[in-house]
């Protein structure tokens, strides 16, 4: 047992310290189920509208769509653009140099954008625009400061401005520390309404970050259960042959 | 069993078979810590297995690298689990490996007769750093690109040849396609020469025999026939619990693959889910968890003379130390057992320095953790440096001896810490000044103690094994 605890313990550090990154604002958890198929559906309708003119997701293709419930002739009508295969890659028309002129940058591809920075993330830099005029599309961002980005949902959210108090600093003098957001201009949206979709998006959006999870998951549960039979049966072949060891 | 005799008279099969399986004898009290050597070999062949399979998809090119790997993960039938199994395969080989590494140290496996099987495994290992980090290249995600440019800048800190050195190994003045193409080319080679290299490090155990927990050679107690009283064959008695140990790593290893293949950002990192961009450098470069702590150490070495090269040198030797083990130790006994008490301590400090080094050298540096990553660099080589004075038996002549060498070392450790103090961390805080300086004193002043321990402290080796 001794020897156990002290396996376990040599092993724990590979674990126990948590990855860095700088604590964001606002920093809500974003609460998606992956599972959820009408979210998923949604989630896909939102981004082909509002994402997938400037964002492409270049290493997924339209029929992964019909894994979540999209049936084809849907798929076809609604989601994916004139003349494309199923087979196709979810590609965007703009061309990069394009882009880069429009936006400071070309937009990120978004495949993996939810392994990248998390789930978490996105759903709090979707509802964190801000009005700020002295940048080239009047807002700015407290998640991803200075993003090139503009506020793609404002009809849907409104316009908000930030909210920074004056805390003393603890040297004598004070520094800015957000507070919240307060509404400018109302969308068509409620808070509540806004945060669904955000929230259905960022679903989306991780079921196509990595789509095989579910059947990881799946198949890992059969394979665990496996192994633990294989295990007690390896464990009494062992004992049997060790009998006459002494 | 004529096809058998047919085959024997050709080829040693049977031979073979029992030299090294049905007749090898292998000392009956192997523990917990002797199962991983069987699994480093089991994860060997997966890393080979799996790795041809990716090679058949992958595309070692600049411009398709990423984008294969997630068709790899995407579109190819069962893509995503062997790439997960070769990715979670690459950090279980070194997790595996360190612990096979501790089991050596922990019973003095290193030591007479087995300095050979010591050195293969030595070598085996830097071949596995250097394979892993050309492996870590491959996907062309921006932690990949990065670290391998860091890497590989190192080279260019020698003098003289270094700028020309750096150019030959990346093929170009940046990591670039390249390089991508010839770490591929590498890392699919390197493997087989692992494999090579294990079947050294067996032939060498099995002429000299496998060590024990207690350090005792069986072959000095033999039966009538020739065979170890302490022995058992190792097929079936380790062949059948070798299966059980198999089984529960497997356990391990399924449940990282297939619930957790990042780790936590520590197996795969999160920046390698971004394609490699040689125009924006991530804000926070770390290589992979299993080369931190000599990454540490390298950034813990401040510059002098102009140089950064002793960072370099550093970092090279705290790799190439674990070569002169063998010699280091100078003590009868092989296991910790019967060591006494300073080599446990000396060990038990070792391997919490190099896990928190470890620690130290994923996180951002800061002047208080170079610091700390400045002490545990000196508590780490004072481990090697210092063990042929506390590993040694102690008599009456050998008291000055040892003495004068604790005085060394306390010299030697008070003046390189006071310089670092002015250099790398001068701007920590005045605490973690005391503290490190205060671990560091204690920690070396703990083996001044070694002239005045008495023998007995140490328990005798026993003649025969124990249960």
């Amino acid at each position: 047992m001794k020897k156990l605890i002290l396996a376990l313990a040599l092993l724990a550090p590979l674990t126990a310290f948590a990855a860095g990154g700088g604590a964001i604002h606002p920093n809500d958890p974003a609460n998606i189920d992956t599972g959820n198929e009408a979210a998923l559906q949604r989630g896909a309708n939102h981004f082909v509208s509002y994402c997938l003119n400037c964002h492409s997701m270049q290493y997924e293709r339209w029929q992964r769509m019909e894994e979540f419930g999209v049936p084809e002739d849907l798929l076809k009508s609604n989601l994916m653009h004139a003349g494309a295969k199923k087979g196709d890659l979810l590609k965007v028309a703009m061309a990069r140099g394009d882009a880069a002129n429009w936006f400071g940058a070309p937009p990120p591809d978004l495949t993996l954008e939810a392994r990248l920075r998390g789930s978490d993330w996105i759903y709090n830099y979707m509802r964190a625009f801000y009005v700020d005029e002295s940048r080239p599309f009047g807002v700015n961002n407290t998640v991803f400061d200075n993003v090139g980005m503009p506020h793609v949902l404002w009809e849907q959210q409104g316009m908000q401005k930030a909210v920074y108090t004056e805390e003393d600093d603890g040297h004598g003098g004070t520094h800015k520390v957000f507070a919240g957001f307060e509404k400018v201009s109302e969308g068509s949206m409620t808070d509540v309404e806004y945060d669904a979709m955000i929230r259905d998006l960022v679903t989306f959006m991780t079921y196509m970050a990595e789509p095989t999870k579910a059947k990881s998951h799946r198949t890992g549960i059969m394979v665990l259960l496996f192994l633990a039979l294989l295990l007690v049966f390896s464990y009494m072949l062992k004992k049997e042959y060790w009998k006459d060891v002494h | 069993m004529s096809l058998m005799n047919w085959i024997d008279d050709r080829f040693p099969l049977t031979k073979v078979w029992n030299e090294h399986l049905a007749e090898y004898y292998a000392p009956k009290n192997f523990n917990f810590w002797y199962f991983f050597g069987s699994l480093a070999l089991l994860v060997l062949v997966n890393q080979i297995l799996t790795g041809v399979w990716l090679a058949m998809l992958y595309k070692p090119d600049a411009e398709l690298a990423f984008a294969s790997v997630e068709y790899i993960m995407r579109d190819v039938e069962w893509g995503w689990l062997i790439r997960y199994m070769h990715s979670t395969g690459a950090s279980a080989f070194f997790v595996v490996i360190y612990l096979h590494m501790f089991r050596g140290v922990l019973y003095g496996s290193h030591k007479n007769p087995r300095e050979m099987v010591w050195l293969f495994g030595a070598v085996i290992y830097v071949v596995m750093m250097a394979t892993a980090f050309m492996g870590y290249l491959l996907p062309w995600g921006q932690m990949s690109f990065w670290g391998a440019q860091v890497i590989v800048n190192l080279f260019s800190a020698i003098p003289v040849i270094g700028e020309d050195l750096s150019i030959w190994i990346r093929g170009d003045y940046v990591i670039s396609d390249a390089t991508l193409n010839r770490f591929f080319a590498l890392h699919f080679l390197l493997p087989f020469i692992l494999a090579a290299l294990v079947f050294l490090h067996i032939v060498a155990l099995h002429k000299v025999g496998s060590n024990n927990p207690d350090g005792v050679e069986i072959k000095k107690n033999k039966d009538e026939n020739g065979i170890p009283k302490d022995g058992i064959p190792f097929h079936p008695y380790y062949s059948v619990k070798d299966i059980v140990g198999v089984v529960v790593f497997l356990m391990f290893f399924a449940g990282v693959i297939f619930f957790a293949p990042e780790a936590g950002g520590y197996f795969i990192e999160a920046p390698n889910f971004e394609p490699a961009n040689p125009l924006k450098t991530p804000v926070h470069i770390a290589p992979v968890w299993y080369f931190t702590p000599f990454y540490a150490i390298l950034r813990a070495v401040p510059s002098f003379a102009g140089t950064q090269v002793w960072g370099v040198i550093a970092m090279g030797l705290a790799i190439v130390v674990f070569f002169l083990l063998p010699w280091l130790d100078q003590s009868n006994a092989k296991s910790h057992r019967y060591k006494g008490p300073l080599f446990k301590y000396a060990l038990g400090a070792f391997v919490v320095t190099f896990m928190v080094l470890g620690y130290l050298g994923v996180v951002a540096a800061d002047a208080n953790r170079t610091l700390w990553a400045q002490v545990l660099t000196l508590i780490y080589f004072g481990f090697f440096f210092l063990m042929p004075t506390y590993t040694r038996e102690t008599s009456s002549k050998t008291t000055m001896t040892s003495l004068y060498f604790m005085m060394m070392a306390v010299s030697t450790i008070a003046t390189l810490y006071y310089w670092w103090m002015f250099s790398g961390g001068a701007d920590g805080s005045t605490t973690v000044k005391v503290v490190v300086s205060v671990i560091a004193i204690i920690h070396f002043a703990v083996f001044g103690i070694k002239p005045w321990l008495k023998p007995e402290v140490s328990k005798p080796v026993p003649e025969r094994v124990t249960k």
